[in-house]
């Protein structure tokens, strides 16, 4: 064990990161002493998170390499490095103006945000077990409180403590069919996993056990059915910004993880776990878009529409290859810019009416036409209509499940796209076609908010028209789990 | 067509979005710029579209004006030339991007004197026509697919904003089933792509592959349903004369004009072309399917009292006849099918037309409400007896030359199918002077007194459609060589 590398310089972005939450809660602490201005603690969040994203390119010449066998620093890591480090910024600068209003305890969200984005980095990086999990709790912590930090909302204490509780029970299903795959394989790192599968343990009952309680701890981080119960209750009482960043960097990060896991670990039993995961993904598709066509909140309508995302991402976990690996990257990527850019719009719409109801969306069109069109664009695109990121992205992770011989869930998965397509039009018809309520005139948007959203809805446009690069990226990193 | 004028084609998708993102940029109360960059738009597109299809060398090559740009190329599960963005027309081709190219030109026209949020409503426009054109063009079946569903993502907001009547109900009904249809053509797509194994997306490589005879039986089914829906074959039709109802003017004639033969073009593309015995298998059923549309429509249209719900049938049956010419496997029934898909288009969409100068100013589509329309009216009674004449097949005019090929070509499938197609086109006959009878002769209603002639832009465009009507009614060479040749070297193992 003694040519393990311990350069601490590979791990530079999150000591970066962790430093900035360090002083963000510091001057958050002080703050009335010194006298400094709210908007500082923002600014100095996304400022750290623009350095660690520039430290992070650093490692894009240098050969794969890994920190004491526990966190990998080669292309999959810097691909999520940046995806979570600029969701971060956006979700920062797009939600300053709601946290102003709406959050007493600023200082803790700002470093809650930039603790939670170290822990899904992590998930990302670990090829150990053990890693894994301290990513994924570091993350599910920060995102605890982070859910119960709306404290005029009585739904958010609600929603924090029924998150809480049934993310203790995720957990330890999850630490337990863990430690049943180290007690039968031998090892916690993936390698060490990988190998003594070749030996021989696929197939027995101890390490399918331990397996089913891998797939239902991690299938409830990722919010597959049936372990999504706490998705659309956590999505409500969340504070917009935290239901966002739960279901952009929380879920891609899941993914992250997943990924690694069952490539590289995992992947010699197949057999095993294939069918399970085939199964939650179609119920996650299923369930998730047929219950969002009741819902009349777009918070929960979000929360439902985001479970149905799920499943279509359970697929490429499914098949798990270096087609699928890519495929899903770069779906990640599309499913973050749109999620985040329907987010950020409807904060930017609840800034002004303090309202979440999809009713009050109505006439959106004529009072405020940007914003109504940013949200239908993220919208189509979610539904996976063309010209938009969520075409080409789905049909790349679509077109590879097929290529692995699953084309029957790629059929399903086109379907429940189409059933989705449905309840988003009817977000789309109160912004359109209804009227404006009485008395609604035209109101103006803040420079910022203009700002994120324009970015992220060219964004939308880009990766739909000139994927190239991002695919080209996330093939770079897809190599780097399966050779 | 040399292969640099692959640029005019890559041009055509682009100019209209273009003109879209122009648009966005243009102060919605500016009136006169909005005319002048959607007026300058339609005339390049349509000066573009008639140069196409007169330099498309009927003894050429199969595809002309090829040109690729690589887009993604050896990453994931994609192999060289992974997807493409690659243009080209061969002779079925065309004759659709002419046609498309009347079409949007009188369209834009006649939308001019849209008021409510008419930028917005050209945006929209524009961005359909972008889809068509370059479904029409894309020899990538990757972008071909992401055109085909571009023109079917604005349709929502087009019949919802600016439609009339039923038209959230239309919009919803049309956009659900013709996206419902696509989860078809994904499927079909997802399945040739595995089955080819080339690890690309383009079209002339993917024809060239085999495959095998089964799967080939499977999928061809899906195609003809997944695209049939959008060209409105039976029985998949119902979202065709409640939307086409609903729509406004401009999108009703695109969308009837044009639109639905995307699906018919896809039949083609991804089905004959792509799996050929797989066609031979349901010629049959495709056959029977089109002319068990042609006269379901066409009792539709009997029974209908309301111009638009009327036309819209008529839409269902004049589009069961290009099923039915398809279905019948033959060089001339399968010509016909293509011609009728342009001389529908164009008779079609100077109905939809003239039905909307009269709505406009009447706000009423009851045929039976209208009496002695023809003396307040006479020019706009004029086309209209031209387009209904080119509907039932009057020789001379366009709508002759296409029937005449799918009923040889039907007889000599089927005789009985042959003469089945005849009688529908005296049931068309029958509901076309039955209405002129009704509205144009008589006592003229003092109710419509304030209905006067048509605009001098409807009359333009009433013109071009006519003169495209006359055009194919009475020079049809340039046409039919054109389609013969793309037809004889796109499906050579069909052609019995």
């Amino acid at each position: 064990m003694s040519d393990l590398n311990f350069e601490y310089g590979l791990l530079l972005p999150e000591f970066i990161l962790v430093g900035s939450a360090a002083v963000v809660l510091m001057l958050d602490a002080f703050r009335a002493d010194l006298r400094i201005s709210r908007n500082l603690l923002p600014a100095i969040t996304v400022l750290g998170a623009l350095i660690a994203g520039v430290a992070s390119l650093l490692y894009l010449d240098r050969d794969p390499t890994d920190f004491a066998q526990l966190i990998a620093v080669d292309h999959y890591t810097t691909f999520f490095r940046i995806l979570f480090i600029a969701t971060l910024v956006a979700i920062v600068l797009g939600s300053y103006e709601f946290v102003n209003r709406n959050i007493t305890h600023q200082g803790e969200f700002y470093a809650l945000l930039l603790a939670s984005t170290i822990g899904a980095i992590y998930m990302a990086a670990a090829r150990e077990l053990l890693t894994a999990y301290i990513s994924i709790e570091l993350l599910s912590f920060s995102l605890y409180v982070g859910v119960s930090l709306a404290k005029n909302d009585t739904r958010s204490g609600e929603a924090g403590l029924k998150y809480v509780l049934l993310g203790g029970v995720a957990s330890a299903m999850l630490l337990y069919g863990l430690s049943i795959i180290y007690g039968t394989t031998g090892s916690t790192t993936y390698e060490g996993i990988a190998a003594a599968l070749e030996d021989g343990v696929v197939g027995t009952p101890a390490f399918l056990l331990g397996l089913a309680f891998l797939v239902g701890g991690l299938g409830f981080k990722a919010s597959a059915v049936p372990f999504h119960m706490w998705t659309p209750d956590a999505y409500e009482g969340a504070p917009l910004p935290i239901t966002a960043y739960i279901s952009a960097t929380s879920k891609a990060a899941t993914f992250a993880l997943m990924l690694a896991l069952f490539g590289i670990a995992l992947d010699a039993a197949k057999a095993d776990w294939q069918w399970m995961l085939a199964s939650l993904a179609v119920a996650t598709m299923v369930v998730g878009n047929l219950i969002a066509i009741q819902q009349t909140n777009i918070k929960r309508l979000l929360a439902y529409s985001s479970i149905g995302q799920v499943g279509f991402m359970l697929m490429a976990i499914t098949t798990v290859s270096d087609a699928s690996g890519s495929a899903l990257l770069l779906h990640l990527a599309g499913y973050l810019i749109t999620n985040l850019a329907v987010f950020i719009a409807v904060i930017a719409f609840y800034n002004r009416t303090g309202s979440e109801e999809i009713e009050d969306f109505r006439g959106l069109a004529e009072t405020q036409p940007y914003l109504a069109l940013v949200i239908t664009t993220a919208l189509f695109s979610l539904s996976g209509m063309p010209l938009l990121a969520g075409f080409v992205t789905k049909f790349v992770l679509f077109q590879a499940a097929a290529e692995e011989g699953f084309l029957w869930l790629a059929t399903v998965a086109v379907i429940m796209s189409t059933v989705s397509l449905y309840y988003y039009l009817k977000v789309i018809r109160q912004m359109y076609v209804a009227e404006p309520a009485d008395g609604d005139s035209r109101w103006r948007l803040s420079p910022i908010a203009y700002l994120t959203t324009g970015v992220l809805f060219l964004g939308i446009f880009l990766v739909g028209l000139w994927a190239t690069p991002i695919f080209e990226a996330a093939d770079g990193a897809s190599a780097m789990l399966f050779g | 067509m040399t292969d640099n004028e692959g640029y005019l084609l890559l041009s055509l998708p682009l100019i209209p979005l273009g003109a879209a993102v122009l648009l966005m940029f243009v102060p919605s109360g500016e009136r006169t710029l909005i005319r002048i960059v959607t007026g300058v738009a339609s005339v390049a597109m349509f000066a573009i579209s008639v140069y196409v299809f007169f330099a498309f060398d009927y003894r050429g090559e199969q595809f002309q004006g090829v040109l690729a740009w690589p887009w993604f190329e050896n990453v994931g599960f994609l192999g060289d030339n992974g997807v493409q963005l690659k243009v080209g027309v061969d002779g079925i081709a065309a004759p659709m991007v002419l046609l498309t190219g009347i079409v949007i030109l009188t369209g834009t026209w006649v939308s001019w004197k849209q008021e409510h949020r008419s930028k917005d409503f050209f945006i929209l426009l524009f961005v359909l026509v972008a889809g068509v054109y370059g479904t029409f063009v894309a020899l990538d079946l990757f972008f071909w697919f992401l055109l085909y569903e571009t023109a079917v993502l604005p349709m929502y907001l087009l019949i919802g904003v600016w439609g009339s009547g039923r038209r959230e109900y239309g919009a919803m009904k049309l956009m659900m089933m013709l996206v419902a249809a696509s989860i078809l053509i994904f499927t079909a797509i997802f399945g040739i792509f595995t089955e080819a194994g080339l690890g690309t997306f383009d079209l002339p490589a993917l024809f060239d592959a085999t495959y095998d005879p089964t799967f080939q039986k499977i999928m061809f089914p899906l195609i003809v349903l997944g695209c049939g829906t959008l060209g409105g074959i039976f029985p998949l039709h119902p979202w065709s004369p409640d939307g086409h109802a609903a729509a406004p003017t401009a999108v009703s004639m695109l969308h009837a004009g044009v639109l639905m033969k995307l699906g018919a073009f896809g039949i083609i593309r991804l089905g004959f072309q792509m799996m050929p015995e797989g066609g031979e298998f349901w010629a049959p059923a495709l056959l029977t399917l089109g002319i068990v549309g042609a006269l379901y429509g066409a009792i539709g249209a009997l029974r209908q009292t309301d111009f638009k719900l009327m036309t819209g049938f008529s839409s269902v049956s004049h589009m069961g006849y290009v099923f039915l010419g398809l279905g019948t496997l033959n060089l001339i029934g399968m010509s016909g099918a293509v011609l009728q898909m342009f001389a529908h288009g164009v008779m079609t969409a100077l109905f939809f037309l003239l039905i909307g100068a009269l709505y406009d100013q009447s706000h009423d589509r009851e045929i039976t409400h209208y009496s002695g329309l023809a003396k307040q009216m006479p020019v706009w009674a004029v086309f209209f007896v031209i387009a209904g004449l080119a509907s039932f097949g009057l020789p001379g005019l366009s709508g002759f030359i296409a029937e005449v090929h799918i009923f040889i070509g039907a007889f000599r499938a089927y005789p009985i199918v042959g003469g089945l197609a005849v009688f529908t086109a005296a049931i068309t006959a029958t509901y076309l002077l039955r209405m002129f009878a009704r509205t144009f002769f008589g006592e003229a209603d003092p109710r419509w007194s304030g209905v006067g002639e048509i605009t001098w832009a409807e009359k333009a465009g009433a013109t071009v459609l006519s003169i495209s009507i006359f055009a194919l009614g009475l020079w049809p060479a340039p046409w039919i060589d054109r389609i013969a040749m793309g037809l004889e070297m796109g499906i050579p193992e069909v052609l019995s």
